[in-house]
């Protein structure tokens, strides 16, 4: 437990005390091991972390395509949230609002006399100019200290221009983190959109994707593979999504989750509501992907389909086999720490593994504690004033669209089996003496970084040059440094690229120039006795 | 690309769709980085710092550190004073700056937390210092913010000590690392002592060691900004950033200013040495102006690749009359400039311009976001865009020629290394501008219309 020490002791008190139970050195010995999450940070840490604008209209609306998404606020939230996650998008119509950035760019007045009115006037002018089927109102700080009422404007909205518009009160300071924002999103989209369509669908095996942002291509990787096969894709959340889609995604036979925190309420509420049940996925890595697969065939249990899902393994995996083997030539032994939001910290080991790179640190930037630990831990999260300021909606279930898709002994069988309306979270994966730091600031990663000395280092933009100036390679878990996709065969291949390329690249040799590592004076004399001999 | 963006312009009042400013903090953590040993702090929630960090290093590809107040809904309710409180003596602790320069947020703001009186409360340790600035985000934008935090360095730290430091003060206004090398060295070569402030250069653009410095080596030190106060004059570059922060400086330690367009260009670069020889006294060294000569060849070698082709401007206030002034002198015609920023007398300082060059059919507007330019240029096309990495989704729906200039650039690297000011700005910028029309016209000729010699 050395390392974990090493750096809490150059704390002061009051520090020390928080941060000690935001980290742990994982011990597959010793049972529940246990880490603090979703608390406040320390101010003046120096964290990572976003707010809860950033989860709602960042993370989770933003990538939707069909719908305007009005920033109401401050000019900066709405600026700094356009065009910057890779969320890729494409409609057939060419027609595509990610591309675009709306907001109310509050000014003084409004701040003083209220913002109602300029909002009420922005979405008649976006009417004017856009026609918009679906307006989301995401609000900032300000409009809930001078308490905007969004929520009646949204509904307003609605009655005055036939359209759907939802409004969300996602204020940064809600919440310790993004993750507040996501579970504020999930409740709009689940109160006012999904399961609002009645567009028949009849096809066999279908699923939704959530928590799938379609950052450098992912989901439409995801896709391809799951569409080979014989799946039908319903609705994605949100990467590449739409509002269309969602409104018919409760006739989904299963929903698979990605990234488990920002979207595992919803997972939930549909199970509850509309009967799906939902199968934590991980794209993210080879045999991750085969055990996926192999899982979703599980669930489905038929011939036909298992067959045919063994039949695209083995097609997909034979494309990648020379790239496989050769980066793995190039990348094993090596090890790496991963800094990112809420799973990926967990997929990515999947993938290093499969390459051979043992993972030394993990860590999430606004995960939940049954992120780490699992969700049977869940009924012993203890609510704290901040969590307790972000509404958990209840939901019944539909008397007309709830279809009980398994039996109660299969779904049983299954459930012992596959990780179906279950996830076991990030230290299951994690091996002795490997640490797990949950809101890892700038401290601890430069510490660190000393400490573990890893060879590769995936977090963010804010900590990448950080990272870099100190000699380490790092890419972007986040936007893949503008690569990707990185899911599903292909993808692994496309992220051993990158990190050959980074680990490889001949730069690396440049850093330190040739006179530091040479004597001045020895030169000097060699040359003046070469000069003196040359003379003679 | 941007396929909902109708041709019909459609007066707004209340929908800002792709602007083309961001909000005060941002600037004031840009102005702070240029402060050295200083940690900018951000007393709000976190997420705004995030973003500001985020962009800033997207921008430099550098490390752009700040700490922030992490805000809650507590804190939001019962003021942010414990807050500030506890984050100014984290960072003390842990990580050691000589100073902490505070900027507020919309939400600090709005519920009217008096951080300087909270600073006043704060026991701090030996020798380490707290400034603020009031930077809502809600007025004006990321420019407002750069120069408010410069005033709020001013207005703790800047002293009159009736001791003249017979240096002048150069306000760099909001520009790259690698402009400010450039003022620096024009300054050196014309031997006129100066203080930089803020100085970003060797903080943004720092070298590749092998070792991380949380502050590296540049930055203007606190014993200079200190002595801001004595200097015999301020040179403010572009007086929609620095015009403020002298005035304030004047007010406060009766050092006298001349305010200047940013030096982009020849007419505004001859304007600034002109006003360096006027306070040194000295002649200007063959060097310079042999260095201004080969930017003017240069200029007469190509003008007839940029004679009359029309420009569309964007970006901040001083940045877009700087690069306005310049096309104008290579003989193009600026026929849209239009600024984020909202900003009295912008309008009118393009508009002088376009007289002086006696251009017609040109508009300038403040306030303006790059959906209006869009829609503006659906109507009446440009041959070049000119501004910053917001521009391309433009460049490409409309195909046109597109040169990355101002703040942010985003999506290239190295452009915050050469300057755009100066004689050897000039250089750079006739450089990018010339390429990146004869590109267009080499990828899009016809075979036969191709020339290998240009």
């Amino acid at each position: 437990m050395r390392e974990k020490e090493l750096v809490l002791d150059q704390y002061n008190a009051k520090v020390y005390k928080n941060r000690k139970e935001h980290i742990l050195q994982i011990d597959e010995n010793a049972e529940g091991q246990a880490i603090a999450a979703n608390t406040r940070s320390i101010p003046g840490i120096m964290t990572n972390r976003g707010c809860c604008y950033a989860g709602c209209k960042g993370v989770v609306l933003g990538p939707l395509k069909d719908a305007l998404v009005l920033t109401h606020g401050p000019i900066g939230c709405g600026f700094y949230s356009w065009g910057t996650r890779r969320n890729k998008a494409k409609t057939e119509s060419g027609e595509n609002y990610i591309q675009y950035c709306f907001s109310t760019d509050m000014q003084e007045p409004d701040i003083v006399f209220g913002g109602e009115t300029k909002l009420r006037k922005a979405i008649e002018e976006a009417m004017e100019i856009f026609h918009p089927e679906t307006i989301l109102i995401c609000s900032t700080c300000p409009v809930g200290l001078i308490g905007d009422d969004i929520h009646a404007i949204a509904s307003e909205t609605e009655k005055k221009y036939g359209i759907t518009c939802v409004a969300f009160s996602c204020e940064g300071y809600k919440g310790v983190s993004q993750s507040g924002g996501h579970h504020i999103a999930n409740n709009g989209v689940m109160r006012h959109i999904i399961g609002t369509g009645d567009t028949p669908i009849h096809k066999k095996y279908k699923v939704n994707l959530l928590g799938e942002y379609n950052i450098g291509g992912d989901g439409w990787e995801t896709e391809r593979i799951l569409k080979r096969i014989g799946y039908e894709v319903i609705a994605v959340l949100t990467g590449d999504g739409s509002v269309e889609g969602l409104r018919n995604s409760h006739q989904a036979d299963l929903n698979l989750v990605m990234c488990h925190r920002s979207i595992n309420y919803i997972a939930e509420m549909m199970h509850t509501k509309y009967g799906i049940h939902w199968l934590k996925v991980n794209f993210i890595g080879i045999d991750a992907t085969i055990q996926t697969l192999r899982d979703m065939a599980a669930y489905f249990d038929e011939p036909e389909l298992t067959a045919r899902t063994e039949e695209i393994i083995a097609d997909e995996l034979s494309v990648i086999a020379e790239a496989r083997g050769y980066y793995h030539s190039k990348l094993q032994g090596k090890t790496a720490a991963l800094y990112v939001g809420g799973s990926r910290s967990h997929h990515y080991q999947a993938l290093l593994a499969d390459f051979g790179i043992s993972t030394v640190l993990a860590g999430y930037e606004f995960a939940h504690r049954d992120d780490y630990e699992g969700r049977d831990m869940l009924p012993f999260i203890k609510e704290d004033a901040d969590s307790k300021n972000i509404e958990s909606i209840m939901v019944e279930p539909d008397p007309e669209k709830f279809k009980a898709f398994l039996t109660k002994e299969k779904y049983e069988e299954l459930r012992a089996r596959i990780p179906l309306d279950s996830y076991k979270g990030l230290i299951h994966d994690m091996k002795t003496g490997s640490i797990v730091v949950d809101d890892l600031n700038h401290f601890e990663t430069e510490e660190f970084l000393r400490l573990l000395k890893p060879d590769i280092f995936l977090s963010g933009i804010k900590d990448k040059y950080v990272l870099q100036k100190a000699n380490v390679l790092s890419r972007q878990l986040h936007s893949y440094d503008y690569s990707g996709p990185y899911s599903g065969f292909n993808g692994a291949i496309n992220f051993a690229r990158d990190l050959t390329m980074g680990l490889y690249t001949p730069v690396w040799k440049f850093v330190i120039p040739p006179w530091k590592n040479h004597s001045t004076l020895q030169a000097s004399l060699a040359e003046i006795t070469g000069g003196e001999e040359a003379t003679c | 690309m941007l396929n909902l963006t109708p041709k019909k312009i459609t007066p707004r009042t209340a929908l800002r769709v792709n602007p083309c400013k961001t909000c005060q903090p941002v600037g004031a953590i840009y102005c702070a980085l240029g402060v050295h040993r200083c940690m900018p702090h951000s007393h709000g929630s976190q997420g705004c710092v995030s973003y500001h960090r985020t962009f800033l290093t997207r921008h430099f590809k550098e490390p752009a550190i700040a700490s922030t107040s992490s805000f809650t809904e507590g804190a939001s309710v019962f003021g942010g004073g414990s807050n500030l409180k506890t984050g100014v003596k984290n960072v003390f602790d842990i990580y050691d700056p000589d100073m902490i320069a505070v900027h507020t947020t919309c939400l600090s703001e709005t519920i009217g937390d008096d951080v300087g009186s909270y600073i006043l409360d704060i026991d701090l340790p030996d020798n380490k210092l707290v400034v603020h600035a009031n930077t809502p985000s809600y007025v004006g934008s990321h420019v407002t913010g750069f120069y408010n935090m410069m005033c709020g360095f001013i207005n703790y730290l800047s002293l009159n000590t009736k001791h003249p430091n017979d240096k002048i003060g150069i306000f760099p206004g909001f520009v790259n690392p690698a402009d400010i090398r450039e003022m620096k060295k024009l300054a050196s070569i014309m031997k006129a002592p100066f203080i930089m402030f803020p100085d970003q250069s060797g903080v943004m653009d720092a070298p590749m060691t092998g070792n991380y410095e949380m502050y590296p080596k540049g930055g203007t030190t606190k014993e200079e900004i200190v002595s801001l106060g004595d200097c015999a004059k301020v040179l403010a570059l572009g007086v929609f950033t620095s015009l403020e922060p002298a005035n304030v400086l004047k007010r406060k330690c009766k050092v006298p200013y001349e305010a200047l367009p940013l030096p982009i260009g020849l007419a505004n670069t001859d304007q600034f040495i002109m006003e360096l020889k006027k306070i040194t006294q000295e002649e200007v060294p063959a060097t310079l102006e042999e260095e201004r000569g080969r930017l003017v060849d240069v200029m007469l070698d190509a003008h007839f690749y940029c004679y009359g082709k029309e420009v569309a401007v964007f970006g901040d206030p001083d940045t877009a009359l700087g690069l306005t002034s310049f096309v104008l002198e290579l003989g193009m015609i600026p026929k849209y400039v239009i600024t984020g920023t909202p900003s009295d007398g912008f309008e009118k300082k393009a508009v002088e311009l376009f007289h002086s060059y006696q251009v017609e059919g040109c508009m300038a507007k403040a306030s303006a976001d790059l959906f209006e330019l869009h829609q503006l240029i659906k109507n009446e096309p440009v041959d070049l865009l000119l501004g910053t990495s917001y521009g391309k989704q433009i460049a490409k729906a409309e195909n046109i020629p597109f040169v990355r200039a101002g703040f942010p650039v985003l999506d290239r690297y190295a452009h915050s290394y050469f300057p755009i000011v100066g004689y050897l700005g000039g250089l750079r910028l006739t450089e990018l501008i010339t390429c990146a029309l004869m590109d267009q016209f080499d990828r899009e000729c016809e075979d036969e219309d191709m020339d290998v010699v240009m």
